[in-house]
């Protein structure tokens, strides 16, 4: 009796121990800390429209004028080949899974540095800092995605039902997001060089990805492949493809994916290694 | 189960000195140090040697337990460990050695206000603070109502903080981090923040959690709220546990520890070694009036206090200043060599060299007893390049001071010489009465 009341009262134990080696990520720690980054989530989004006053107006307008000036600029001046649909689509398309990836990235990489007070003060799975960034992105994202959807309706394409993989190609944006953002974000802990590099790496790789012209314009076979090591290659395809059609995923998106696992992975780890360090250094 | 809520043993936290600052933030730090790496290539081949990091340990075998529903007082100067042993007991980060168990979910108080957002709203605010110090939404939305009761920012609850005081701010911050509900708290020096008012709040809140039985660790410089609070008490002095004991005793030998008797603080090299500092602190000195360095001055004469420094560089608007505090730690005054406008002038900068500022604290100001000194070297606003708030203490005789006629102990760390006059304004009217 008096043993099943103390079970009841399940005070856990926490052992304190030297660091060592190689740690894999804790889920279940994770989820016990759902609420901290719902709340963090909720904080970066609340936060980056509080004093603007078009506010989460933006979501809808970056991608607009994007679309408008990519249109201008390659589509009417350059005339870049576009599937054989209006260009403004053929961007908006590619538009909306890169910004969500570019901005991920960009918070992503400041986010623990950012967030120093508290890595330094309480505990909690660092992963939390990051991971709510890439899911502030993630409203964004959804916000944009109306926009494409009246876009489209605009020019009469309907999806078809390709369209039942989309979720799976958002997924694979955010697992893209996140495996960049661990990289980035423990290595801005030590290193500040990555936040001074990340806009450059944002604009190089945005021109890396098939976003302004079609996958069709890089030779297939082996520069094919190569650029599909690219991660963001296979998962522009895949939402140009669920969307509005073209060329089925093919070999390219095998590629992609695999990158992305082997960045995630590694990623993880690696921010499981330095995340003990955080508070000493950040 | 046991009765301990947290057993650590022989922990130990190294850190890398300098390492945060060494490391190159931005790429223009990164170039100009490669650029000088690179020139070290051409010249001075002589002194390539490889140079160990210099490493401090923070905390050295630590090993204590702390049982279930004790409140333990730990006590130390800066730099003792004290904060270390809190965020590795709170996991911020991890000991480089030893084991430690804690029995329980831990929540800290490590700085009121953590995670709070000035963009952000009172109400948004407790949420987020609260999710931060680990309370599930159902136990805020419960405890609402009390914490911003407790908080007094009642109607602008729905105001950006930024916009709040920094009393209003303090309080709030407070007001959620004290519904906490963890089995075992952590707590850093959060009385050290608000008025007066607030802090006998803050204490009281303090006293109620210890009397609820939850194991309380408490931190702090101000001792006679550790006195108040705890019954028993640890005291760190670089890294290691120096004593533990029931309170009076801890923070008796805490007040007294690594104090000279001799009126003379003298700083050793390596004690206040940092390549990077400028102000290198070599001697503080209590003298009489005939020039002596003593332990007791005589309240009736007036003394003199002197600190002695090396300045590597030339500091610009560096001010040099003394802490008088009682053995309890309470301020009595504060007061810099540049306080004088024409010695700020003068000294706008600094050059390098070696210094004495000295000044004369007038006969028949203090009250007998024993003080304690407290050194401070800072450029206002800019840098503190050293600080250390007990560096000794003096004993104040009370010989020739105002009221020794009368044997009693007087009151309050002052004991001024004031100018009293005695009038009579009539003679006694006998006529009044009838």
């Amino acid at each position: 009796m008096e043993n099943a009341q103390q079970n009841n009262r399940q005070i856990p134990v926490i052992y304190l121990k030297p660091s060592t080696g190689w740690l894999p990520l804790d889920f279940g720690e994770l989820w016990r800390y759902r609420e901290l980054i719902f709340f963090l989530t909720w904080r970066d989004i609340k936060v980056r429209y509080k004093q603007a006053v078009l506010g989460i107006a933006w979501a809808v307008l970056q991608p607009l004028l994007t679309m408008a000036i990519f249109n201008l600029i390659f589509g009417v001046l350059l005339k870049t080949p576009s599937q054989g649909l209006p260009y403004p689509l053929f961007a908006l398309t590619a538009l909306l899974p890169w910004q969500l990836f570019a901005t991920a990235l960009q918070r992503s990489s400041i986010s623990l540095v950012g967030n120093a007070n508290l890595i330094t003060k309480i505990y909690f799975p660092r992963i939390a800092v990051p991971l709510a960034t890439i899911f502030a992105a993630l409203i964004d994202f959804s916000v944009s995605f109306i926009v494409l959807l009246g876009v489209m309706a605009y020019y009469g394409v309907w999806p078809g039902l390709n369209i039942l993989w989309l979720p799976l190609f958002v997924l694979l944006t955010l697992l893209t997001s996140l495996a960049v953002g661990l990289w980035l974000s423990a290595l801005n802990v030590q290193y500040r060089d990555i936040q001074h590099m990340v806009p450059f790496l944002v604009q190089v790789w945005m021109y890396a990805s098939p976003i302004v012209y079609p996958i069709e314009t890089i030779p297939a076979g082996l520069w094919r492949s190569l650029y599909s090591l690219n991660p963001m290659v296979g998962v522009i395809q895949g939402f140009r493809w669920s969307l509005i059609g073209g060329d089925r995923p093919d070999i390219t998106m095998l590629i992609s994916v695999g990158v992305v696992l082997v960045l995630l992975i590694s990623g993880l780890y690696y921010f499981r290694r330095m995340e003990k360090t955080f508070a000493d250094i950040v | 189960m046991s009765d301990i809520a947290i057993r650590v043993e022989n922990i130990s936290k190294r850190y890398r000195i300098g390492l945060a600052r060494s490391r190159p933030d931005t790429l223009r730090d990164l170039i100009l140090l490669k650029v000088h790496q690179v020139r070290g290539w051409f010249k001075a081949k002589r002194d390539t040697r490889y140079h160990p990091p210099s490493h401090i340990w923070a905390l050295k075998d630590v090993t204590f337990e702390v049982q279930r529903g004790q409140v333990l007082g730990v006590v130390g100067r800066n730099g003792a460990g004290k904060s270390t042993l809190l965020k590795v007991l709170s996991r911020v980060t991890d000991p480089t050695k030893g084991f430690g168990e804690i029995h329980g979910r831990v929540g800290s108080l490590l700085e009121v206000g953590t995670g709070f957002h000035p963009e952000l709203s009172g109400r948004e605010n407790i949420y987020l603070n609260g999710a931060i110090l680990g309370m599930r939404r159902e136990e805020i939305n419960r405890k609402f109502d009390e914490i911003v009761e407790f908080s007094e920012v009642g109607k602008f609850i729905d105001t950006p903080v930024k916009h709040f005081s920094s009393g209003m701010y303090l309080r709030l911050a407070f007001a959620v981090a004290a519904h906490l509900e963890p089995e075992i708290l952590l707590v850093d020096e959060v009385l050290a923040v608000g008025d007066a008012e607030f802090q006998r709040k803050c204490l009281g809140k303090m006293n109620d959690v210890a009397q609820e039985g939850r194991t309380v660790l408490f931190v702090s410089h101000n001792m006679s709220a550790i006195l108040r609070l705890t019954q028993e008490t640890i005291v760190l002095d670089q890294g290691k546990i120096v004593m533990r004991g029931p309170t009076p005793d801890a923070v008796d030998h805490y007040l007294n520890m690594g104090l000279t008797k001799q009126g003379v603080r003298d700083w050793a090299p390596e004690e206040v070694a940092d390549e990077r500092n400028p102000f290198i602190p070599v001697s503080l000195r209590v003298l009489n009036p005939q020039g002596q360095v003593v332990d007791t001055v005589n309240a009736a004469d007036g003394f003199a206090v002197e600190v002695e420094y090396n300045l590597k560089e030339a500091i610009s608007s560096l001010r040099v200043g003394l802490y008088m505090m009682t053995t309890r730690g309470e301020f009595i005054f504060t007061s810099f060599d540049t306080d004088d406008p024409e010695l700020f002038e003068t000294y706008t900068e600094r050059p390098p060299g070696r210094y004495i500022s000295r000044c004369q604290v007038p006969p028949y100001l203090m009250n007998e007893g024993r003080f304690v000194l407290g050194v401070n070297a800072s450029s206002y606003r800019i840098q503190r390049f050293f600080q250390d708030d007990k560096a000794l203490t003096f004993t104040v005789d009370a010989t020739g001071a105002p009221g020794t006629q009368w044997p009693e102990k007087r009151l309050g760390p002052i004991r001024p010489k004031l100018d009293w006059k005695i009038k009579k304004i009539n003679s006694y009217d006998e006529s009044k009465k009838t």
